[in-house]
């Protein structure tokens, strides 16, 4: 029996397949809708109180010339550090895209590894592999060659690359995948050689794809704090953000270090905005191995596919290892900074994880009923800001009250909640339209509303999404340095600003076994909040 | 009794108007053309959908401010009428108790009805674990739970084979009269308007027709409705 209800259903559909409901009265779900416009206003608040109190403080300072030179700086290290990594990724994508081997599976797992990364640990175990008395300067010197250094733009975009080169490969990987199965069917049986191939099929994908990938990058680097501290540095490598932060801790010139803020602001909300409209929700989630056949070319290109993934997966490894093998001695006597340092870390990472989630599942819900321009705004907006942007203007607001050092922690859980929401919101809204098209008539009919739906329908459908979303927030939040650099003294340092320290005082050993702690908490909360999901929705 | 008081629906370019009453424990068959509008009429019944204008009257109470948990009704749709997540037993309970918190005598009631639509033993099973028929019954078993006085069927046995939908229009049959439910079904097959009994409303055209006694609507079609059918 044909469906009776296809061409109605297809023609009150809103183009985007979305099937609209009705106002929340007829919805159900009044409470809910109210709860998340009061929580959108309050995220609005965090977000914009900071702003308008650096604008306040910022406005009518006029930056001097080193200023200006940091607003060069960030501008140009970022757009090499995209373009770099995103030139990088396409050959080794591509080897991913068209070769089957044994690891191969484990390899992609390990390119999602990186975003959760502290960036700490990364610039760490770079320096174990190219610093001053790295690998590579020994073996330079061994053959008597000149030394290079890693201080400077070639360090932070070494650094840049090696964060953002894994998520550029997923990125374009799975846009390789997406070429329809037929396509490439098509193109074998016309006779495509691989130019053909190149022609045709991939570079029209790669046009699509690539400029996305390149935003996303050049988003992320514009922020970058945690490797610019340690790896720039000095009037030729300051970051707007390390200047704001040199501004607020060693000249407390307040003034200046929020019209610095105002300029980080306006650069990022430009960026994020051509981001946010031209990018598809990007490739760190889980399910990216869809196995399509490419043609495996034989010859000279399958050695060089050898090779590139050989050298890609070098680099990345080279200095996680790195960081390891020094850590593991240094473990025996660490400093004992680093135990409450650790715990405190874990506190700040788990009230944001669940923060962070309750947050962006009431808005996700509360979208996916009704759009709504408040709540996009709500978690949207935090992409125009940063965590040294936040922190300033949270630091100008608490000041006059208390001193800063007191609502470290607080301030950081609020920072980092802020920041990662626009990534839960992303990863919940598709699944929560999907839940209300599926099962939202169902539960209006049988009165499940309010606590009811959270328990018996909301959180069983979401605790997939809703666990690897905890643990992507609580990742970050955990290896997170930035507004607590602002905040923190020595009784409220977090374990990624221990890591700094110690790696800025060169006590590489100790800064190389923290940063094993850091580490192995980051992937382990991940890891638990992610399976925890899992489990409860089995 | 269910009165569509000068009833009209509208959804972007489409529209629909009804105005007619069918009594407590009718039995009405609806039926008509693809995207002709049966299953908005339903939704709207069901408060899924404001009308644009007229009314919707159960016993004299207009059920415009009324949420849809709150109707009368109990509605069943083509398909997703049961939770994945819970167990039968659980998605049976939903049905007396939104929040799930069950007393004894409710779950001597879920197992009654489980016994009653043929599902001995199959309360802790999902619903994956059930085969379509079963699924059906399952959601036959929360409407008989509910016992509300309005059952709206949206042609939820469509993806039945013909044996299966008989054994199901039976059902059907059954718990209207345990719960003297009036029943409004929507169905493509003239065969099912036949078998459920009483009365049918043709919609086709922007309007959903008062309801005729279904034989006589057979034997004596309307042009739209002849047009419908085809030729014998």
């Amino acid at each position: 029996m044909a469906s009776g209800t296809g061409t109605l259903t297809l023609a009150i559909r809103p183009p985007n397949g979305v099937r609209r409901l009705p106002s929340p009265l007829w919805g159900g779900d009044g409470g809910g809708g109210r709860l998340a416009r009061l929580l959108a206003l309050m995220l609005l608040a965090l977000v914009t109180a900071p702003l308008i109190a650096v604008a306040l403080r910022g406005a009518g300072v006029s930056l001097g010339p080193a200023d200006w030179a940091a607003v060069r700086f960030t501008v140009t290290q970022a757009l090499l550090s995209a373009l770099i990594a995103t030139v990088l990724a396409i050959p080794v994508a591509r080897a991913l895209a068209r070769r089957r081997f044994f690891g191969r599976g484990a390899l992609v797992t390990l390119m999602g590894a990186p975003f959760l990364l502290p960036a700490v640990v990364a610039v760490l175990g770079l320096l174990a592999v190219f610093g001053r008395s790295g690998l590579l300067n020994r073996a330079l010197e061994a053959l008597g060659l000149p030394t290079v250094s890693i201080f400077g733009l070639g360090g932070v975009l070494l650094a840049h690359v090696f964060l953002n080169l894994p998520l550029a490969v997923r990125m374009i990987l799975q846009g390789w995948l997406s070429i329809p199965a037929e396509r490439v069917r098509l193109a074998q049986s016309l006779g495509f050689g691989p130019t053909q191939m190149l022609r045709h099929l991939e570079w029209p994908m790669l046009r699509e794809v690539l400029p996305g990938v390149a935003l996303v990058i050049l988003v992320i680097c514009l922020t970058s704090f945690a490797v610019v501290l340690t790896l720039g540095g000095g009037p030729a490598a300051t970051t707007i953000e390390l200047a704001i932060y040199q501004a607020v801790r060693f000249d407390f010139d307040l003034a200046r270090a929020a019209g610095l803020a105002g300029v980080q602001v306006a650069i990022c909300a430009l960026a994020a905005l051509a981001a946010w409209g031209l990018v598809r929700p990007a490739g760190f989630g889980a399910g990216l191995d869809r196995q399509v056949a490419l043609p495996a070319p034989g010859g000279w290109r399958r050695g060089a596919d050898a090779a590139v993934l050989a050298v890609a997966t070098l680099f990345l490894i080279l200095p996680l290892m790195a960081v390891a093998l020094r850590g593991v001695p240094g473990l025996a006597d660490l400093p004992p900074s680093v135990l409450p340092a650790a715990l405190r870390s874990v506190l700040v990472a788990l009230t944001s994880a669940v923060l962070t989630s309750a947050a962006a599942l009431a808005l996700a819900l509360a979208a996916a009923r009704r759009p709504s321009a408040l709540v996009e705004g709500a978690a949207t907006l935090p992409l125009a800001t940063s965590g040294l942007v936040l922190g300033t203007g949270l630091f100008l607001i608490v000041q006059p009250f208390t001193p800063p050092m007191t609502v470290a922690l607080p301030v950081t859980i609020l920072v980092n909640t802020a920041l990662a929401l626009p990534f839960l919101y992303r990863i919940l809204l598709p699944q929560t339209r999907a839940l209300l098209s599926d099962y939202g008539r169902l539960a209006d009919s049988l009165g499940l509303q309010g606590w009811s739906r959270l328990r018996w329908l909301v959180l069983p459908r979401l605790a997939r999404p809703l666990g690897f979303g905890a643990g992507i927030a609580a990742a970050l939040s955990m290896g997170d340095l930035g507004a607590i650099a602002l905040f923190a003294g020595e009784r409220q340092a977090t374990l990624p600003l221990v890591v700094q320290q110690l790696t800025g005082a060169y006590r590489l050993e100790a800064a190389a076994a923290a940063s094993l702690i850091l580490v192995t908490l980051s992937f382990a909360l991940f890891w638990a909040c992610d399976a925890g999901g899992r489990r409860a929705a089995a | 009794m269910l009165q569509l008081d000068h009833l009209a629906l509208r959804q972007d370019d489409f529209s629909l108007t009804a105005d007619w009453t069918v009594n407590a424990g009718d039995r009405v068959a609806v039926i008509g053309p693809s995207g002709a509008g049966k299953s908005t009429l339903l939704a709207a019944i069901a408060g899924f959908l404001p009308p644009a204008s007229g009314k919707i009257l159960w016993q004299g109470h207009d059920l415009g401010a009324v949420p849809a948990g709150e109707r009368p009704v109990t509605i069943l749709f083509q398909d997703q009428n049961l939770f994945p997540h819970l167990t039968v037993a659980q998605n049976l309970g939903l049905g007396l108790r939104p929040d799930l918190r069950l007393t004894p005598a409710d779950h001597a009631r879920i197992t009654a009805a489980l016994h009653r639509t043929g599902l001995e033993g199959l309360g802790p099973r999902r619903p994956a674990q059930l085969s379509g028929g079963q699924a059906s019954r399952a959601a036959l078993a929360r409407a008989l739970l509910r016992a509300r006085p309005i059952l709206l069927l949206d042609e939820p046995f469509a993806a039945l084979g013909p044996a299966l939908r008989a054994e199901m229009l039976a059902l059907v049959r059954e718990v209207a009269t345990e719960t003297g439910a009036l029943v409004l079904m929507v169905t493509h097959d003239p065969g099912d308007a036949l078998a459920l009994g009483g009365a049918a409303i043709f919609v086709a055209d922007g309007v959903a027709h008062p309801p005729v006694e279904t034989r006589q609507l057979f034997d004596a079609p309307p042009p739209a409705l002849r047009a419908y059918l085809g030729p014998k």
